[in-house]
C-alpha cells in the first residue's frame, strides 16, 4: 500500500477507465439523504488505504485526514455530499402500491412514469401514471400531486419494503461519447472528484475530506463535519445545474443559465447560502489562467452547498465552492461532459497544490 | 459626530465586501481602543476594558454590511443583469445610480420602458455606459452599492446605509465616550448580516461573550397610512427591542434597559418588529446560549436609498449605550 500511495501522491490525477467504472458504481448506488450507507461503503473501500486517519462521524459522515511534509501546512478541508434526492415510502396501501415523499428539492411535474429502485435491496418499481387513453384533455394540462402518485411494486414483493425505505430513479450509468448520463451526478461527481484528490493529494498540505450526509436537506452533514475538522480553509466540490439550452446567447437572451457544460468547472462567487473568500476565488482563477484550464463563474444567485454551513462554523472558515455543471439535475436524468469533470479535478488539484499559509495571512478582502 | 456618520453611510460595503468599511471603522476607532482583531468572515472586533469581579464579557454587535447587487451577466450590448444580495425592493431600483468597489458607476434600467409596471428584479439592468460586451469593463461576480450622497437636513438625516452605519457610529462614539467600565466589552463591527445574520455568528463564537446586546436600525411606524402595526416614531428616543422575527430579547435584560433609560433620563421607546432580524439572534444562540438583546434607533424607508434617521434619537443612542455599558449589569 504505500509504494502505491508514493506512485501517486502529488501527481496529477486523470480520469480513466478505472475513474470512470468508480464513478459508475457511486452513481448507481442508493444513498437518499439520511441514509448514505451504499455510497459510504465505496468511499471507505477506496479510501481505507490512503488516509492517515479515517473516522465515521455520528452523522455519518466519512472524515479522511492525508497529512502532507513540511512546516506551516495549511489544513484544507474538501466536502462533497454522497447524498442524493430521491423518496421515502410513508405508507402502504392496497394492491402493493405505495405512497412516498419526497426527499430533497425535486420538481414533482417529472415524478409520472418513471422508474425507481426501493431499498437497500433495490427492489424495481414504477411510479405509476395514468395512461393517455384515459385521460382527458383537462387533465393533461394540470400537473398531478405527488401526493396522489404511488409507486407500484406489484403483489408478493410489496411485503419487502416498509415505510421509511429510501427510493431513487432507477436510471443506469451510461458513457455517451463525451458526455455520461446518470441519476445523482449531483453530487457522485463530486465525491469521485474528491476520492481522486485524496489518492493524489499534494504534500504541501493537511487534506481533511468530508464526504458528507444530507446536504439535499439542509446541509446538516457539513456543518458538524467542519466543527470536527476545524480548518483554516475549505471548498465544497459539487454539481450544479447547466441551463444552457437553446437561446442562451441569441437575441432573446436566456441570462439565467447558471453554468453552461464545455465551459469547465464553475468557480462559485455567490450563492444563497455563501458569499465565497475572494482570496479563494482568485486562487482558483488565477490557477486557471496560468495552468491553463477553462473555467467559468457559475451565475451568482441561488442555490447552496456545503460551504453554506462550513463558512459559519466556530469562530468562521474562509470557504467556496466549485462545481462541475450538469444539465437537468434532480430529475431521473441528468447530462456531464466529461472533459468538465477532468478539468475540475485538475483545477483542484493544481490549485491545493499552490496554497500556502500566506494566501491566508492578511483580512478576508473584496 | 455627523462628519463620521456622513463618512460611514458614504463608503461602499455590501454583505461579503466589507473591507473598505472596515478600514473605515478601524480608522474612527483609532486608539479608543485595546484591542483590534479581525475575524475569518471580515469581522472587526474592538476590546474595551479589563473583566472585574462585578463585570461581564459583552458583546456589542453593529453590522458593517449593506444590501447591493452583484454581476450575474453582461449581454452582447453590454447591459449589465444582476442579482440581489440582501433585501432589494425592485421598487427603489429603478433610475438609481450604483458605484461599485473599484469606483465604477451605473444607472439602473429597466426592460421595455413601461413606467406603469411594478419591476422583478430579472426586469432591471444596470447601464455603465458601455456600448458592447468587449468594452463594459465589469464582469460578472464584481460587486456594486446604491450610490446617493449624505444628506443633512439638521433635525433628520437620509443615506443609503443607515441601516446599518448609522449604529457603527453609534457604537465607535460610545466605545471612545466610556470612560469606566467594570465590563470586557467587545464592539463587533460584523459582516453579511443583510444575508443571514452571518458574520455575527462567527464572531460571537469567537467572542463567548458572557451578555450581548445588537445595535440596529428598526422600522418607523409614523409615515402616512402605515400597514405594519408597529408603535415606533422617528424622535421618540432610541427604541429597546423586546422581539423581532429572528430573536426574542431576554426579558430580564429588558427590564433592566428600560431601568437605566430611566434613571439616567434618557428617552427611550420599545419596539416590537414583526418582521426583520438582527445580529442579537447570533449572539443569543451561540454556543450554550447568551442573554442578548438590542438598542434599535428608529429608520424611516428601510432598504431604500434614502433612508432616514433622527439626530437626537442617535445621541440618545449613544448615551444610552455608554449607560447600559459603563454599570454592572443586573438581570433578575
Amino acid at each position: 500500500m504505500t509504494t502505491k500511495l508514493e506512485a501517486t501522491a502529488g501527481k496529477v490525477p486523470e480520469i480513466g477507465p478505472s475513474q470512470l467504472d468508480l464513478l459508475e458504481k457511486l452513481c448507481n448506488a442508493t444513498a437518499v439523504s439520511g441514509d448514505e450507507h451504499e455510497v459510504r461503503q465505496i468511499v471507505l473501500e477506496e479510501i481505507r488505504s490512503i488516509a492517515d486517519d479515517l473516522k465515521i462521524d455520528a452523522l455519518g459522515n466519512v472524515l479522511a485526514a492525508r497529512s502532507g511534509q513540511g512546516e506551516n501546512r495549511v489544513r484544507v478541508m474538501l466536502a462533497a455530499h454522497m447524498d442524493e434526492i430521491g423518496f421515502m415510502i410513508v405508507k402502504k396501501h392496497d394492491d402493493d402500491l405505495f405512497e412516498f415523499e419526497r426527499v430533497g428539492g425535486i420538481d414533482e411535474r417529472q415524478l409520472p412514469g418513471k422508474p425507481v429502485l426501493v431499498g437497500r435491496d433495490h427492489i424495481p418499481g414504477v411510479i405509476g401514471a395514468k395512461p393517455i387513453h384515459m385521460t382527458t384533455a383537462k387533465e393533461r394540462k394540470s400537473k398531478i400531486e405527488s401526493s396522489s402518485l404511488r409507486i407500484d411494486l406489484g403483489p408478493d414483493i410489496g411485503s419487502k419494503v416498509k415505510p421509511g425505505d429510501r427510493a431513487t430513479f432507477a436510471t443506469r450509468f451510461e458513457v455517451l461519447g463525451p458526455s455520461i448520463r446518470a441519476k445523482a451526478l449531483d453530487n457522485r461527481l463530486g465525491v469521485a472528484t474528491l476520492i481522486e484528490l485524496l489518492k493524489h493529494a499534494p504534500d504541501n498540505i493537511d487534506l481533511l475530506a468530508a464526504f458528507t450526509v444530507q446536504e439535499e436537506v439542509g446541509l446538516r452533514g457539513a456543518g458538524v463535519a467542519a466543527y470536527a475538522f476545524d480548518p483554516d480553509m475549505a471548498i465544497a466540490v459539487d454539481s450544479t445545474p447547466a441551463y444552457d439550452l437553446p437561446h442562451w446567447d441569441t437575441e432573446d437572451q436566456n441570462v439565467q443559465y447558471n453554468t453552461r457544460l464545455e465551459a469547465g468547472p464553475a468557480i462559485y462567487v455567490m450563492d444563497r447560502a455563501t458569499i465565497a473568500d475572494q482570496r479563494l476565488v482568485a486562487l482558483l482563477t488565477e490557477t486557471g489562467d496560468k495552468e491553463g484550464i477553462p473555467y467559468q463563474h457559475r451565475q451568482p444567485g441561488g442555490g447552496g452547498t456545503d460551504a453554506g454551513a462550513i463558512h459559519r462554523t466556530r469562530s468562521g472558515i474562509p470557504s467556496i465552492s466549485v462545481s462541475v455543471p450538469s444539465r437537468y439535475a434532480h430529475t431521473a436524468a441528468g447530462i456531464a461532459r466529461l472533459d468538465d469533470w477532468a478539468n475540475t479535478l485538475h483545477l483542484l488539484h493544481a490549485a491545493l497544490s499552490r496554497v500556502t499559509p500566506e494566501l491566508l495571512a492578511g483580512e478576508r478582502r473584496d | 459626530m455627523k462628519s463620521l456618520i456622513q463618512k460611514l453611510v458614504e463608503t461602499p460595503g455590501p454583505s461579503g465586501f466589507e473591507y473598505q468599511i472596515r478600514d473605515v471603522v478601524r480608522e474612527a476607532i483609532g486608539d479608543a481602543a485595546d484591542e483590534i482583531r479581525v475575524d475569518a468572515l471580515g469581522s472587526l472586533i474592538a476590546v474595551k476594558g479589563k473583566k472585574t469581579d462585578q463585570g461581564l464579557r459583552v458583546m456589542v454587535s453593529a453590522h458593517i454590511d449593506e444590501i447591493g447587487l452583484m454581476v450575474t451577466h453582461i449581454d452582447d450590448n453590454g447591459f449589465v443583469r444582476f442579482t440581489n444580495i440582501g433585501g432589494i425592493n425592485p421598487l427603489t431600483c429603478y433610475g438609481s445610480r450604483v458605484l461599485f468597489m473599484d469606483g465604477t458607476r451605473g444607472v439602473i434600467g429597466m426592460d421595455g420602458l413601461d413606467a406603469g409596471k411594478t419591476p422583478k428584479l430579472s426586469d432591471l439592468f444596470i447601464d455603465v455606459g458601455a456600448t458592447s460586451k468587449e468594452d463594459c469593463f465589469v464582469k460578472v461576480g464584481d460587486v456594486c452599492g446604491f450610490d446617493r450622497p449624505f444628506l443633512d437636513l439638521g433635525k433628520r438625516m437620509v443615506a443609503k446605509s443607515m441601516d446599518d452605519r448609522i449604529s457603527a457610529a453609534v457604537a465607535i462614539e460610545a466605545l471612545k465616550q466610556i470612560k469606566t467600565t467594570p465590563h470586557e466589552i467587545h464592539f463587533v463591527f460584523s459582516t453579511q448580516e443583510e444575508v443571514g445574520i452571518r458574520g455575527a455568528t462567527t464572531a460571537a463564537y469567537g467572542v463567548d461573550p458572557d451578555l450581548g446586546f445588537a445595535v440596529d436600525v428598526t422600522r418607523s411606524g409614523d409615515t402616512p397610512r402605515m400597514a405594519a402595526r408597529m408603535a415606533t416614531a422617528l424622535g421618540d428616543g432610541p427604541a429597546i427591542k423586546v422581539r423581532d422575527s429572528s430573536f426574542i430579547a431576554d426579558p430580564r435584560l429588558v427590564d433592566w434597559m428600560v431601568r437605566q433609560a430611566e434613571s439616567a433620563r434618557i428617552p427611550y421607546q420599545m419596539e416590537v418588529l414583526e418582521a426583520g432580524g438582527t445580529d442579537g439572534r447570533a449572539i443569543q444562540l451561540t454556543r450554550g446560549g447568551v442573554p442578548a438583546g438590542c438598542v434599535s434607533i428608529v429608520c424611516r424607508y428601510i432598504h431604500s436609498p434614502s433612508e432616514m434617521v433622527d439626530t437626537d434619537d442617535v445621541e440618545n443612542a449613544v448615551k444610552l449605550l455608554v449607560k447600559l455599558l459603563s454599570e454592572p449589569i443586573e438581570l433578575d
